[in-house]
C-alpha cells in the first residue's frame, strides 16, 4: 500500500525541494517503490488507442514541421569523419535546401571529440550541439573519467550533455549512487544542458522507467531520455508514455518542466506523429516545444521532409531527392 | 489546469506561448455502406413485406431519416416462427455440427470482409464512435461467431448434451445492435437451433445488412429471421406459442414483463438486464491506469453499456487525486462527429435516452451531489450529452442506485476493503465490478465477495467469447460466452 507521504500525489509542498527523499538511500529508496504502479497491460493499450489517432491535413503539416524542430539530428558510430559531423550540421540548418521555408532543426548530437567541429559548422545559426558523455552507451567508468569526459564535451563547446546513468547500480538497487552520479555530472555540465538516458531496453520494467524518471528529475536533469539507439528495444510509445507521465506529475508536485527524449528506432513520419499525440494528450501542449520534446534521431529527418515535400506537392519523391546524413 | 511553465532555462531561446496542436476532422468515408430506403422483414432467406406498417430510423448524430424498416404485426410474426421451425426439423438440427461449423465460419469471415462497411453503418445508426464500432464492435462479433463454430461439431464435451431446444426468440437492445446479435446467434446455431431475432428499433440497420451476410454465405432459408419493429413486435415473439427459447439483453423493466410472460410455459429463457457496477479503486492502484479503466468503464460507448462502471467507489485517501486526474483526462476526450477518426465520444443513441439522461442528471443536482463536465462543444443537430461526473454522492442517491445508460459518473468514497464490498454490493443490481489494486491477493479475495457476474481486475469492459457474461439479482439470469453460454440453447443432459 502506498502510504509514502512524499508521493506525487501529495508532495506539491515540498515544491521541489527532495532534500528529505535524497538523504539517505533508505528514504530514496522508500520514496521511489512507493510511486503508484504501472500496469504493463493497461499502459501498452492506452499507448496503442494514442496511436490509432488519425492526424491529416493541416494537422499533419503542423506536425510534421513541429517534429523537424524537435530532431537531435544524431551520428554515434566509431567511424564518424569531420566530414561527415559538418555535413550533418549544415543539414541541421538547412534539412531541405530546395525549401528555405523548411525549419532547422534542435541540435546535432555527436560524440565529444567532434564538438569542437559541429560548433564551428553552426556557429550562430541556434542549432544546437548535443555530446555524449560519461563513458557511452554503457556508462561503464569510473566516476572522475565520466565527469573529465562531460567537462572535455563542454569545454569544447557543447550546449546540451547526454549522460548515461549507471544501470548496474540502478538494477540492484543502488539508486543514491544514481542520484549522486547525476547530480555530479549536472554540476561538471556548468552552462550547458543535461539530459539522462535510462537505456530503458535494460530497465525493462514500466516501474523502473517511473523510478528512473524521478531519480533523475529530482537530481536535477533537464531532459530525460529513452535510450542510447546501441541497446534494443529503444524508444517505444509506451515507455515514452510513462515518462510524459512522469514529467507531467513533476510539474503538478514542482511547479517545475522538464524535457523528453525519445531516441532510437524512430524512423517515420508516423511513427513521429504518434509521439506528438502523445506528448499533446499526456503530458499537455505545453510539451509540444523543442525545449521540452525531442526526437533523437538520424533517419527519421529525411523520412518528415519527404512527407513535408509530399504535403505540398502532393506526390512523393524518391530519396535520392533529399540530402545524405 | 492552471498553465505554470517554469521555464529551466531554455537553451534555444524560444519560451513563449503553449502550442495547440488541433486535429484536423479525418472522417471515415460513408460512400462504402448502402442504405437502402426502405427495408422489408427477412423471414425464410429473403426480403419481404411486412403485414404491418412501417418506422423510420434516423443517425442520432444528426437526426438525418435514414431508412423506413417494416414494423412486423403478429401475423410477420408467427410466418417467421413458422420459417424458423421448418428450417430446424427439417435442416438445421438434422446437419452434422461439422456442417453448421462451416456455415458459421464463412459467416465470420465475411463479417470480417465487410467489416469496414459493418462498422461504418454501425456508426451512422447508432451513434458510436468508428473507432469503437472498428475496433471492438464488428471484430469482437466476428470472434464470437469463430468461437462458437468450433463447438458445433464438439457440443458432446460441453456438458449440457447435444440437442438443440429448437426455435429461439431473441431480442436484442440498440446500445451494441451488431455484437448483441452475434452474442446470441452464433451459440443458438451453434447448438443447432434456428432463430427469429428482432433489433431495436433505433437500430436496426446492421442487423439486416446481417441478414444479406446469411445470403451470402448461402445459409439454408429459415435458420436467421430478423424481423423489424418495437416494443410490440418483441411482445408478440416472445409469447408466441412455437417458440422454445427466450433471449433477452435490455432494461430490468422489459426483462420483467417478459419474465412473466413465460411463466408457466416449457420456454427456457435467459435475460440479461440492467447494471449499476462499481469500479473500486484502492489508494495501491496502478494510477494512470485506472484513471483510463475508470473513462473506459463509464465513457466507452457514451455509457451506453449495461455492465458500465457508473458507480466509482475511490479509496479515500486518493480521493482527491484521483478525481483531479480524471477530470484532466477527461478534458481530453473529443466529443463529436461518431465517424470522424478521432472521436472518443459519440452521440446519445436517441432523444428519448437524451431525456432519461438529462432527468436523471438534474435528480443528481437537486439531491446535492457537485456536478462537473469538462468544457466541449456540443453539435446543434443530433442528441448530445458531454462527459459528466457527479462528486459527494452517497448510497442514498438516486443517480447511485438507478442505471443512467448514459456518459454520467456517479463518484463515491470508501475508507476500509469491507465497506468497499458492502457499498459495492448494495445494489438491486450484479452484472460487472471492477477492482484496481496492485495487490494480486486482494484482487482475489474482492472478487469472492462481489456479487457480479463479471469481476474485472485492472482493466474494465473488456468481453472474449472464451469468457461467460451474465448476472445476479435484478441483472439478469442465464450466461453468454465460452462454453457456459452453449447451457441456454441445449437441452441438458437429465
Amino acid at each position: 500500500m502506498t502510504t509514502n507521504t512524499t508521493a506525487p500525489a501529495s508532495a506539491s509542498s515540498a515544491a521541489g525541494n527532495f532534500s528529505d527523499v535524497t538523504a539517505s538511500e533508505s528514504s530514496l529508496r522508500r520514496f521511489l517503490h512507493g510511486l503508484p504502479g504501472v500496469d504493463q497491460v493497461g499502459a501498452d493499450a492506452r499507448a496503442a488507442s494514442l496511436g490509432t489517432r488519425s492526424i491529416k491535413t493541416t494537422a499533419k503539416e503542423f506536425a510534421i514541421d513541429l517534429a523537424i524542430r524537435m530532431v537531435d539530428l544524431t551520428t554515434l558510430e566509431g567511424q564518424d569523419t569531420p566530414g561527415k559531423v559538418r555535413a550533418l550540421a549544415n543539414k541541421a540548418m538547412r534539412p531541405d535546401p530546395a525549401d528555405p521555408t523548411c525549419p532547422q532543426t534542435a541540435a546535432v548530437c555527436v560524440y565529444p571529440d567532434m564538438v569542437g567541429i559541429a560548433k564551428e559548422t553552426l556557429g550562430a545559426s541556434g542549432v544546437n550541439v548535443a555530446a555524449v558523455a560519461t563513458a557511452f552507451p554503457s556508462g561503464r567508468a569510473a566516476l572522475d573519467i565520466k565527469l573529465a569526459d562531460t567537462r572535455d564535451a563542454v569545454e569544447a563547446g557543447a550546449d546540451e550533455i547526454d549522460m548515461v546513468i549507471d544501470r548496474g547500480a540502478f538494477l540492484s538497487g543502488r539508486y543514491l549512487d544514481v542520484y549522486e552520479e547525476i547530480v555530479a555530472v549536472k554540476e561538471a555540465c556548468g552552462p550547458a544542458h543535461l539530459k539522462v538516458i535510462f537505456e530503458t531496453g535494460e530497465l525493462q520494467t514500466y516501474d523502473n522507467v517511473r523510478r528512473a524518471s524521478w531519480l533523475a528529475m529530482m537530481a536535477g536533469g533537464h531532459f530525460i531520455k529513452t535510450s542510447t539507439g546501441k541497446v534494443q528495444p529503444a524508444a517505444t510509445l509506451p515507455v515514452t508514455m510513462i515518462m510524459l507521465e512522469a514529467v507531467r506529475d513533476f510539474r503538478d508536485a514542482t511547479g517545475q518542466m522538464v524535457g523528453v527524449k525519445p531516441a532510437g528506432g524512430i524512423r517515420t513520419s508516423k511513427d513521429a506523429i504518434k509521439y506528438l499525440v502523445t506528448v499533446n494528450e499526456v503530458a499537455g501542449p505545453d510539451w509540444l516545444d523543442p525545449d521540452w520534446f525531442r526526437f533523437g534521431a538520424s533517419s527519421l529527418l529525411n523520412e518528415l521532409l519527404m512527407q513535408r515535400t509530399k504535403m505540398q506537392t502532393g506526390r512523393y519523391s524518391g530519396p535520392d531527392y533529399f540530402t545524405l546524413d | 489546469m492552471a498553465k505554470q511553465k517554469v521555464s529551466t532555462g531554455s537553451t534555444t531561446g524560444k519560451g513563449g506561448s503553449t502550442t495547440v496542436f488541433e486535429y484536423a476532422p479525418a472522417p471515415e468515408s460513408r460512400s462504402i455502406v448502402d442504405i437502402s430506403p426502405s427495408y422489408g422483414l427477412f423471414i425464410n432467406g429473403e426480403f419481404v413485406d411486412g403485414a404491418g406498417t412501417s418506422f423510420k430510423t434516423v443517425n442520432p448524430a444528426t437526426e438525418e431519416v435514414l431508412s423506413e424498416v417494416a414494423e412486423a404485426s403478429a401475423t410477420d410474426v408467427d410466418t417467421a416462427v413458422k420459417a424458423a421451425r421448418r428450417a430446424h426439423s427439417r435442416v438445421w438440427s438434422r446437419m452434422p455440427g461439422k456442417e453448421r461449423a462451416k456455415y458459421l465460419y464463412r459467416i465470420a469471415r465475411i463479417m470480417q470482409e465487410r467489416g469496414r462497411e459493418l462498422a461504418v453503418l454501425e456508426s451512422i445508426d447508432n451513434g458510436k464512435p468508428i473507432k469503437e464500432s472498428r475496433d471492438v464492435d464488428v471484430p469482437i462479433a466476428a470472434a464470437y461467431f469463430f468461437y462458437y463454430a468450433g463447438w458445433a461439431d464438439k457440443l458432446e464435451y460441453s456438458g449440457y448434451g447435444t440437442q438443440s431446444l429448437g426455435v429461439a426468440a431473441q431480442v436484442i437492445p440498440w446500445n451494441f445492435p451488431l455484437l448483441m446479435l452475434s452474442w446470441k446467434i452464433a451459440p443458438a446455431l451453434a447448438a443447432g437451433n434456428t432463430v427469429v431475432l428482432k433489433p431495436a428499433e433505433t437500430t436496426p440497420l446492421t442487423a439486416l445488412l446481417f441478414a444479406e451476410i446469411c445470403q451470402q454465405a448461402d445459409l439454408p432459408p429459415g435458420v436467421v429471421n430478423i424481423i423489424t419493429g418495437a416494443g410490440e413486435t418483441g411482445r408478440s415473439l416472445v409469447e408466441h406459442d412455437d417458440v422454445d427459447k427466450v433471449a433477452f439483453t435490455g432494461s430490468t423493466d422489459v426483462g420483467r414483463a417478459i419474465a412473466r410472460s413465460v411463466a408457466g410455459t416449457n420456454k427456457k429463457v435467459t435475460l440479461e438486464l440492467g447494471g449499476k457496477a462499481a469500479n473500486i479503486v484502492f489508494d495501491d492502484a496502478p494510477m494512470d491506469q485506472a484513471i483510463e479503466g475508470i473513462v473506459n468503464g463509464i465513457f466507452f460507448n457514451q455509457g451506453h453499456v449495461c455492465c458500465a462502471g457508473s458507480r466509482l467507489l475511490v479509496q479515500e485517501s486518493v480521493a482527491d487525486e484521483v478525481l483531479e486526474r480524471l477530470k484532466r483526462r477527461m478534458s481530453t476526450l473529443r466529443v463529436g462527429d461518431p465517424l470522424d477518426k478521432n472521436t472518443d465520444v459519440g452521440a446519445i443513441n436517441s432523444a428519448e435516452q437524451l431525456a432519461r439522461i438529462k432527468e436523471l442528471s438534474a435528480i443528481g443536482e437537486e439531491e446535492g451531489a457537485g456536478r462537473w463536465s469538462p468544457a466541449c462543444d456540443l453539435p446543434s443537430n443530433g442528441f448530445w450529452f458531454p462527459p459528466t461526473l457527479f462528486t459527494g454522492v452517497t448510497q442514498a442517491h438516486r443517480i447511485a442506485r438507478e442505471e443512467i445508460f448514459g456518459p454520467v459518473l456517479s463518484v463515491l468514497t470508501f475508507r476500509t476493503p469491507s465497506e468497499a464490498v458492502e457499498k459495492a454490493n448494495n445494489t438491486p443490481y450484479g452484472l460487472s465490478a471492477g477492482v484496481w489494486t496492485d495487490k494480486g491477493s486482494r484482487i482475489l479475495s474482492m472478487a469472492n465477495q462481489l456479487r457480479a457476474g463479471v469481476v474485472w481486475a485492472n482493466t474494465f469492459n473488456k468481453f472474449d467469447p472464451t469468457s461467460p457474461f451474465g448476472g445476479y439479482k435484478e441483472s439478469g439470469y442465464g450466461r453468454e460466452g465460452g462454453r457456459h453460454g452453449l447451457e441456454a440453447y441445449l437441452k441438458g443432459t437429465h
